[in-house]
């Protein structure tokens, strides 16, 4: 998912047990956790980094469509992925804000982005190649993404549940115009689906990646999953996400690449291959095939922006010192 | 004219540091000043909070509150405040503050019985 892998901290001292239990008491009836609340210290850093990492993520995910904005097909096409993009800037916004009321900085975040002690989901070190590929991202990868964000939405943590809330109400839009896309292009000329189909071909596996390893090689989330952190099992969720997504392509006339899917009357859903794990470690190392890019145009945006922040900041603290001035 | 390194080597460090009282670490001195924002939705609501985001000054942070929240007509006004200028109460002061109101039925309509002959009141 946009947060993959996020083990539990339970590195925490000797804590209050008492306080610890009032704390989970608060999480099962269903009550927020507002910023100034006790937490657990694991608590907090978890989210911290879960937060973080689902940030990290709708930041880096405009690199892979922004590199479409100056080639769309038509103006509206471009106007449209331009209204997605820009979505995608507001919720990483909407979610540091909401880990910043953990106690971490905005900078320190983007910092830990750029020296690789955060992550961004393993899905946007894939290039997008062609035209086509905007609507596999907005249809599948978006698709994928609102599967666990709609249930995150009820997250025990007050600032991030109401993020995904805001987050998850712009969302479907960004599907339904992936969605668009991959139908005209698959309703088009023999050429036009066949790049619909490439698409489809190569965002199918690692979109089922975004919802993490399965459950039984899954520690650490039973802790999480208490905490009401985690919603869901990621073979639960990825099951969900590939008996909606078939009839989908099925409609489309495209073809979903497992030559082992097939619909299992008994559980009620598909049967179908998962995803090459080793893969999806290696790209998590570090090793996918655009992770070298995106991470130095990330370092390149902040560097080239330096002079900027630094300049509005002294302009900010002359008016804090101009105002304090006034005043004494 | 001042130069930005002038002002910044000038700040008084005899003054109090600004704490934000809304989360749990006073932002940092190397960022710009955080703002919460709120936003009337429609015409005779009230403002409503939204977020908040980092900006340099108002003017600024109104013009970015408008491109974070208010991308889908969200909103016909939107008032910024920085953080650190908003005082809060205390979770733990949840109980002094809000307790007495508890035991006070009385305050509620439904705690008079009215006969029904009386009708609609």
């Amino acid at each position: 998912m946009y947060a993959q892998l996020i083990k539990a901290d339970t590195s925490q001292r000797e804590e209050d047990a008492a306080r610890t239990q009032a704390f989970q008491r608060r999480i099962d009836a269903g009550e927020k956790i507002e910023p100034k609340d006790w937490m657990p210290e694991g608590y907090r850093r978890t989210l911290i980094r879960q937060i973080g990492q689902h940030a990290h993520s709708e930041i880096v995910g405009q690199l892979p469509e922004g590199n479409w904005i100056s080639r769309a097909p038509t103006l509206e096409r471009k106007t449209i992925l331009l209204a997605k993009v820009q979505d995608e800037a507001g919720h990483g916004l909407y979610l540091y804000c909401a880990a910043e009321t953990l106690g971490v900085s905005r900078d320190e975040m983007t910092e830990m982005l750029l020296d690789e002690r955060m992550k961004y989901s393993s899905i946007f070190n894939y290039p997008t190649l062609t035209w086509a590929d905007m609507g596999a991202v907005g249809w599948l990868v978006d698709g994928a993404a609102i599967m666990n964000q709609v249930p995150l939405q009820r997250t025990s943590y007050g600032p991030y549940a109401r993020a995904m809330i805001r987050i998850c109400k712009e969302e479907s839009f960004h599907q339904r115009q992936g969605f668009d896309i991959m139908n005209q292009l698959a309703k088009g000329t023999p050429a036009q689906k066949t790049m619909a189909q490439n698409a489809l071909d190569r965002f199918w596996y690692p979109a089922l990646m975004m919802f993490g390893p399965p459950d039984s090689d899954s520690v650490h989330s039973e802790q999480n999953m208490a905490w009401k952190i985690k919603m869901n099992g990621n073979d639960e969720l990825r099951q969900k996400f590939v008996d909606l997504t078939v009839p989908q392509a099925e409609y489309l006339g495209l073809t979903i690449p497992d030559e082992t899917l097939q619909w299992n009357e008994e559980k009620g859903g598909y049967d179908f291959a998962g995803p090459d794990w080793g893969e999806f470690f290696d790209v998590i190392k570090g090793n996918g095939p655009c992770n070298k890019e995106r991470l130095e145009a990330r370092r390149k945006a902040w560097e080239d922006g330096a002079w900027v922040r630094d300049g509005l900041l002294a302009h900010a603290k002359k008016k804090a010192r101009r105002a304090a001035q006034e005043a004494a | 004219m001042t130069s930005p390194k002038d002002d910044s080597s000038s700040t008084n460090p005899q003054a109090p540091q600004p704490v934000n009282q809304l989360a749990n670490q006073p932002t940092s001195q190397n960022e710009w000043p955080l703002w919460e924002v709120f936003i009337r939705g429609q015409h005779g609501m009230s403002h409503r909070h939204f977020g908040s985001l980092h900006a340099a000054n108002a003017e600024m942070a109104i013009k970015n509150a408008r491109d974070v929240y208010t991308r889908r007509n969200e909103g016909v006004s939107i008032w910024v405040v920085q953080a650190n200028d908003i005082t809060a109460s205390s979770p733990s002061d949840k109980g002094p503050l809000y307790e007495p109101a508890e035991d006070k039925v009385y305050r509620h309509p439904s705690f008079y019985k009215i006969p029904d002959d009386i009708g609609a009141m």
